[in-house]
């Protein structure tokens, strides 16, 4: 690998802005908008009969730090509850703000990519974006 | 003696004579960072040469004490300081009168505060002319001013060559307006607009012409009559001076007219538990105390950029800009935003399949800095942006210390991310 994609995508990241599994076109959701550099996802949540996540979607643009976290956020919210889902965000959310230490974050497999990014105040915008909109977008579910 | 840039010379000359200056700035020696640093980032803040750090310094070494109050000698001292950055800032602005000279905190604060006196003046239904290139400090003001007055906002449109409208400018002036407020130089373009013929054009339908001047000043050496302005506002930290201070010049009959902005401290003449008499020209905008040692930072700095001859510099900045632009123009993918002749050292620019933010961090790693987004100027991102979706753009900005060095470097790693991204 070329330094330029060792240094900026670590492998996980890369792959996943690359060639996300969980994006696809969302008609009419509001978008999340990171204002100082234009990046911006909405979310897609859909929930089955036993209360269960049975679909996650985003859909967005922006640089591979907040593609790829919109794409693993989706991964994991997969299958959970409202209330397990909101818990992975705001542990994924906690680490970033630096209330929880970063090795947190091996509980969620390839998010734990993100350590790094904990440490870098302006990055962490970008990585917390699809997360705080997943917020949202269960809120919303837990409304209906 | 030191060295100024020279007009006319070559690239090469000029090149050896920011070499030389750059030795000036502490920063590119005691940086953080873990590489050599390449600071292609002064639009945002220059760096700052050892004259202006210490000038601040002195003030709290020798004279550190409040100003237009102190019945003593450190206290006359350090007024005697302020003033004289007053004194220094309206000689470089050919200023009428120091009483012209306005300290602020910074451009923003120099714009917000002409909206709160001159714009409270307006009714409903005038008309404020502004342009789709502004950066947000000279569009929110307004925009909070019309909600709260009845105003109507009015922009010239941007054309693809990064240029204003004129045409459509001429045609959006009328007897409702008030008040045109340009910049001088784009932050996000590098575009140098036609101030005067935009001044002229705005007396003649009877508007004021507020001038954002924050890019515009560190790269030239041009007097407000020049500029034909009713107002012009910048930061000391974009002109090699300190954080925290700003300046709004404004005709000495129009300020007098205007209100006072905050109230406080310093901006009276005398107050009862029931009122109080604003104090005269320029202190009733100076609440509180002010940003002393910023201003002997501030008189320090316009004191090294005359010194360096701030229009051969700004020559010079073109020059890099225009090398770095042919070398980008080499590389397929690499777009960048406006081509308006004789734009200022400020290249901003797209690299397709490279976020600009992922782009910036990876530059970073080589020492390079560079800005990354929307450059606090959305509707332009969105303006050169796809339909909806703004452009998230890399900004490369040369100042005094910039060196052809530095824009080959940004060219060559430019290029291979490019290839390897």
């Amino acid at each position: 690998m070329s330094d330029f994609a060792e240094a900026v995508y670590e492998e996980t990241i890369r792959d996943r802005y690359r060639h996300p599994r969980f994006k696809r076109v969302l008609e009419g959701l509001p978008y999340l908008e990171n204002p100082s550099c234009g990046d911006r996802v909405r979310i897609s949540i859909s929930m089955d009969d036993e209360g269960r996540i049975a679909d996650a979607a985003f859909d967005g643009n922006g640089c591979s730090i907040s593609m790829s976290s919109a794409d693993m956020m989706a991964e994991h919210l997969m299958g959970k509850t409202a209330a397990e889902a909101r818990g992975v965000v705001e542990l994924f959310l906690g680490v970033l703000r630096g209330e929880l230490d970063r090795d947190a974050l091996d509980e969620l497999g390839d998010a734990a990519a993100f350590k790094g990014i904990a440490r870098l105040p302006v990055r962490v915008k970008c990585a917390a974006l699809a997360w705080r909109a997943a917020l949202a977008a269960l809120e919303e579910e837990g409304s209906r | 003696m030191r060295r100024a840039f020279l007009r006319g010379a070559s690239l090469q000359a000029n090149d050896a004579v920011a070499g030389e200056l750059k030795d000036e700035f502490p920063i590119f020696r005691t940086h953080a960072g873990t590489e050599p640093l390449v600071y292609l980032d002064s639009a945002a803040t220059s760096q700052k040469p050892l004259a202006v750090l210490d000038a601040m310094e002195g003030v709290y070494r020798e004279a550190c004490a409040n100003v237009h109050r102190a019945i003593h000698t450190l206290g006359e001292e350090a007024t005697r300081r302020y003033e004289s950055a007053r004194t220094r800032t309206a000689t470089r602005l050919g200023a009428a009168s120091r009483r012209e000279v306005v300290f602020t905190r910074g451009t923003t604060e120099s714009i917000n505060l002409l909206a709160r006196t001159l714009g409270e003046g307006f009714s409903s239904g005038d008309e404020i002319v502004l342009s789709e290139m502004e950066h947000h400090a000279n569009l929110v003001p307004w925009q909070q001013l019309a909600a709260r007055r009845g105003l109507k906002l009015r922009f010239v449109p941007v054309l693809d060559s990064g240029e204003l409208d004129l045409a459509a400018y001429e045609r959006l002036l009328g007897k409702k307006t008030r008040l045109v407020g340009v910049t001088a130089t784009s932050n996000v373009l590098g575009t140098v607009n036609p101030v005067r013929s935009i001044a002229d054009l705005a007396h003649a339908a009877g508007a004021l012409v507020l001038v954002d001047a924050a890019q515009y000043i560190p790269r030239s050496g041009a007097k407000v009559t020049e500029l034909g302005a009713d107002f012009l506002a910048f930061s000391a930290h974009k002109l090699y001076g300190p954080f925290g201070i700003g300046v709004l010049w404004g005709r000495e009959a129009l300020l007098e007219a205007m209100p006072p902005f905050m109230g406080g401290g310093d901006m009276i003449s005398d107050v009862t538990l029931e009122g109080f008499t604003a104090n005269e020209l320029p202190w009733k905008f100076e609440a509180g105390t002010p940003a002393i040692a910023e201003a002997a930072g501030l008189e320090a700095a316009l004191d090294w950029l005359d010194s360096v001859d701030p229009d051969a510099l700004g020559g010079y900045e073109s020059e890099l800009a225009a090398r770095l632009i042919a070398a980008f123009d080499e590389i397929p993918g690499v777009r960048v935003l406006g081509r308006a002749p004789g734009r200022a050292g400020i290249v901003a620019f797209t690299v397709e399949g490279v976020h600009a933010h992922d782009l910036a961090a990876w530059l970073d790693r080589s020492g390079v800095a560079v800005r990354a987004g929307q450059h606090c100027a959305h509707p332009l991102s969105r303006r050169f942006g796809d339909g909806a979706l703004a452009v998230s753009s890399a900004r490369a900005s040369f100042a005094a210390y910039s060196r052809i060095a530095d824009a080959d470097l940004l060219a060559s790693l430019v290029r291979r991310a490019r290839e390897e991204a």
